[in-house]
């Protein structure tokens, strides 16, 4: 692997927002398929922003079933965490990259040997949806020292003081949770939405980018009227089960591209 | 066995890891079931319908043809005898009426062998709840029966196709629904596993089970038995029998499924809200259970054990299959109680140690956790397969 310096995480995403772009985050099954690390080439190409690599775990208790499929696919594959994070790095995809994944693989490893394993192959962010605010101190220790910003989540249900604190810790940016439940596609943005969006917003000047749902070119809009940026996932990864490979993966990153570009 | 420390601390073990939708659903469980326990009317009711809708107290019975037989003295404490057939009752009337304080109308439930799934339904119907419960595929097909009581009951099963297909897969599955019901629902968890405040809360809502074991063997045994055992899935009849004994001289012993030992086989990991030991490979990914009892197949174990097992305070075995049949024959050919297949790895921890690890005449206390009706055409299939 070529070591090269981490991308500024949050400093690209920033400035791309202040230039007055809406960030366009692809979510990607690292492993699902033998040309995964094409499809992220692909996205990239086709204008994502950054891209969100999960990394497939045994029980993924916030993921639908799309995502849950293909977990079960990556795995079955023989996919495993240190493999992930070496294919990012030697793809050098050149646009900010963050993992999401389940803590217990995180805890697994160790939280120093992840979060330095993380930086070298030069992934400059983490999600990690099981590890809420009061459990994250140790490992955001280790990824604030290696330089990985720990992305956190807002959901509806979130009280107003801790919006507050949890935009204080998030790093990157803050995930704003569009709908309570689980990922998968949705034939509407969830009600709540915009709300959340607002109240993120009043918290911190991070941008805010909304996932959970987001199915398809309109919803993105309709999201980015309030939020910096989308995070697209299961409407993704779908195509790949079914077969779509980096085609239909450029496509759809293409059309959304193209939409929140004209909004 | 008190209260855990700040965050649902069980020493290293237990916490609330659970996505940010569910925290503040978490946090108002805490309170409520704070203000409920703390609150004389609130337990007054619970006692009640404990007594005169679920049977309580249930009787503890001395084995007489078991202890000359095994060569100590037994004796078993019935949850078998409890409405519904097992200790899952003591924790779902407890839940029940602390959703219906809170204001809920549904109930989501998991379930292994169908016990607790049919306690919950039954709760549901007794208290005018809806009630939905997750059950693995692989369990409704070995606990057919119980599947149908849930239907009869008022209770909608939706099977679970993922991952394992057993009790581990169903827990996905209801907090996955929970997370998107969270407003009007109550995650009705079966065992003291889960998110804090879940292993505290169910710990004691069946510690019933230990407080009037202990009260039936001053009478019994004329103190406290020399030996306290009970099978451990998550955990919970262990756990209410040992909150009971454990500021007193017993040896406390919990029994695990050889294929579903997590303290045996697990090591510290993260799963459905908390930290405890879990049988997982080199990445952290959770390798399946296996085991014939639906109740017992799962891969972790409630924290307050897996921190009871750290201080040495409880120690944990297994037994396999085979024996756990056979003990499951002999209770049933000596004393006329067919145990559920979950009480007999209790038993046969027992049958083994006899005369070995536990001395002849030393006096100890079995908590049969359910009746074995749920279990008869399993065990009679295996047996003919055998023939
Ligand atoms: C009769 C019986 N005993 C024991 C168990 C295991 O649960 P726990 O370890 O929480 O008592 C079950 C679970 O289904 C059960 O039905």
């Amino acid at each position: 692997m070529t070591p090269h310096a981490p991308p500024a995480f949050e400093a690209v995403l920033r400035a791309r927002r202040d230039a007055g772009r809406k960030l366009l985050i692809p979510y990607v099954m690292a492993g699902m398929t033998e040309d995964w690390v094409e499809v992220l080439e692909a996205v990239v190409v086709a204008g994502a922003d950054a891209v969100e690599v999960g990394i497939p775990f045994s029980d993924p208790m916030m993921d639908g079933p799309v995502i849950q499929e293909a977990s079960l696919q990556a795995l079955q594959r023989g996919t495993t965490p240190a493999a992930v994070v070496d294919a990012v790095g030697e793809a050098q995809l050149g646009v900010p990259i963050a993992v999401m994944t389940y803590y217990n693989l995180v805890f697994r490893a160790g939280h120093r040997r992840m979060a330095r394993s993380l930086a070298a192959a030069g992934i400059g962010a983490a999600i990690v949806p099981d590890l809420p605010l009061e459990e994250l101190g140790p490992w955001a220790t280790e990824a604030d020292d290696a330089g990985v910003a720990t992305i956190l989540l807002v959901a509806p249900s979130t009280p107003e003081d801790r919006v507050a604190r949890i935009c204080a810790r998030s790093r990157g940016f803050v995930y704003a949770v569009a709908r309570m439940g689980v990922t998968g596609e949705r034939v509407s943005l969830g009600p709540s939405t915009g709300d959340v969006v607002t109240r993120a917003r009043a918290a911190t000047d991070l941008p805010v980018c909304v996932g959970v749902g987001i199915s398809t070119p309109a919803q993105a809009v309709e999201a980015c009227r309030s939020a910096d940026g989308v995070i697209v996932g299961s409407a993704l990864v779908r195509r790949l089960l079914e077969h779509g490979g980096p085609d239909a993966a450029r496509d759809l990153v293409a059309d959304l591209r193209a939409a929140l570009d004209r909004a | 066995m008190g209260r855990p420390g700040a965050g649902g601390r069980f020493g290293e073990f237990g916490g609330r890891f659970v996505p940010e939708s569910l925290v503040p659903a978490c946090q108002e469980l805490e309170r409520a079931f704070d203000d409920a326990w703390a609150d004389p009317a609130f337990r007054a009711t619970l006692d009640a319908v404990l007594r005169d809708y679920g049977g309580r107290p249930t009787p503890v019975t001395e084995c007489r043809r078991l202890s000359e037989r095994l060569g100590v003295r037994v004796v078993l404490k019935r949850e078998d005898l409890a409405h519904t057939g097992s200790h899952k009752l003591n924790n779902v009337i407890g839940q029940a009426l602390l959703t219906r304080r809170m204001g809920k109308q549904r109930l989501v439930a998991e379930t292994g062998a169908g016990q607790h799934g049919v306690a919950t339904a039954t709760a549901a119907a007794l208290f005018g709840l809806e009630c939905t419960v997750y059950m693995g595929e692989v369990d409704m097909a070995r606990q057919e029966l119980n599947v149908f009581r849930m239907e009869l009951l008022g209770a909608e099963v939706r099977a679970v196709h993922s991952g394992s297909r057993t009790l581990k897969d169903a827990v996905n599955e209801a907090m996955r629904d929970w997370v998107a019901t969270v407003d009007g629902t109550h995650y009705c968890l079966g065992s003291v596993m889960g998110p804090h405040p879940f292993p505290y809360m169910v710990r004691q809502l069946q510690r019933v089970v230990g407080e009037e074991a202990r009260a039936q063997c001053a009478v019994v045994l004329g103190g406290d038995p020399d030996v306290v055992v009970a099978c451990v899935g998550g955990g919970s009849n262990a756990a209410g029998t040992f909150a009971g004994f454990a500021d007193g001289p017993s040896r406390l012993v919990g029994v695990e499924a050889a294929g579903g030992s997590a303290v045996g086989n697990g090591i510290p990991g993260v799963l459905h809200g908390m930290r405890s030991l879990f049988l997982q490979d080199e990445a952290g990914q959770i390798l399946e259970a296996e085991s014939i009892s639906a109740g017992l197949d799962y891969p972790g174990i409630g924290p307050e054990h897996a921190h009871l097992a750290a201080l040495g305070r409880a120690e944990y075995d297994r037994v396999g299959d085979d024996e756990v049949v056979a003990a499951f024959r002999l209770l049933a050919q000596t004393e006329g109680i067919i145990p559920a297949l979950e009480s007999a790895h209790a038993l046969a921890w027992l049958v083994r140690e006899a005369r070995a690890s536990v001395p002849a005449g030393a006096s100890v206390l079995v908590t049969l956790s359910g009746r074995g009706d749920k279990d008869v055409a399993q065990v009679r299939e295996r047996l003919e397969g055998s023939r």
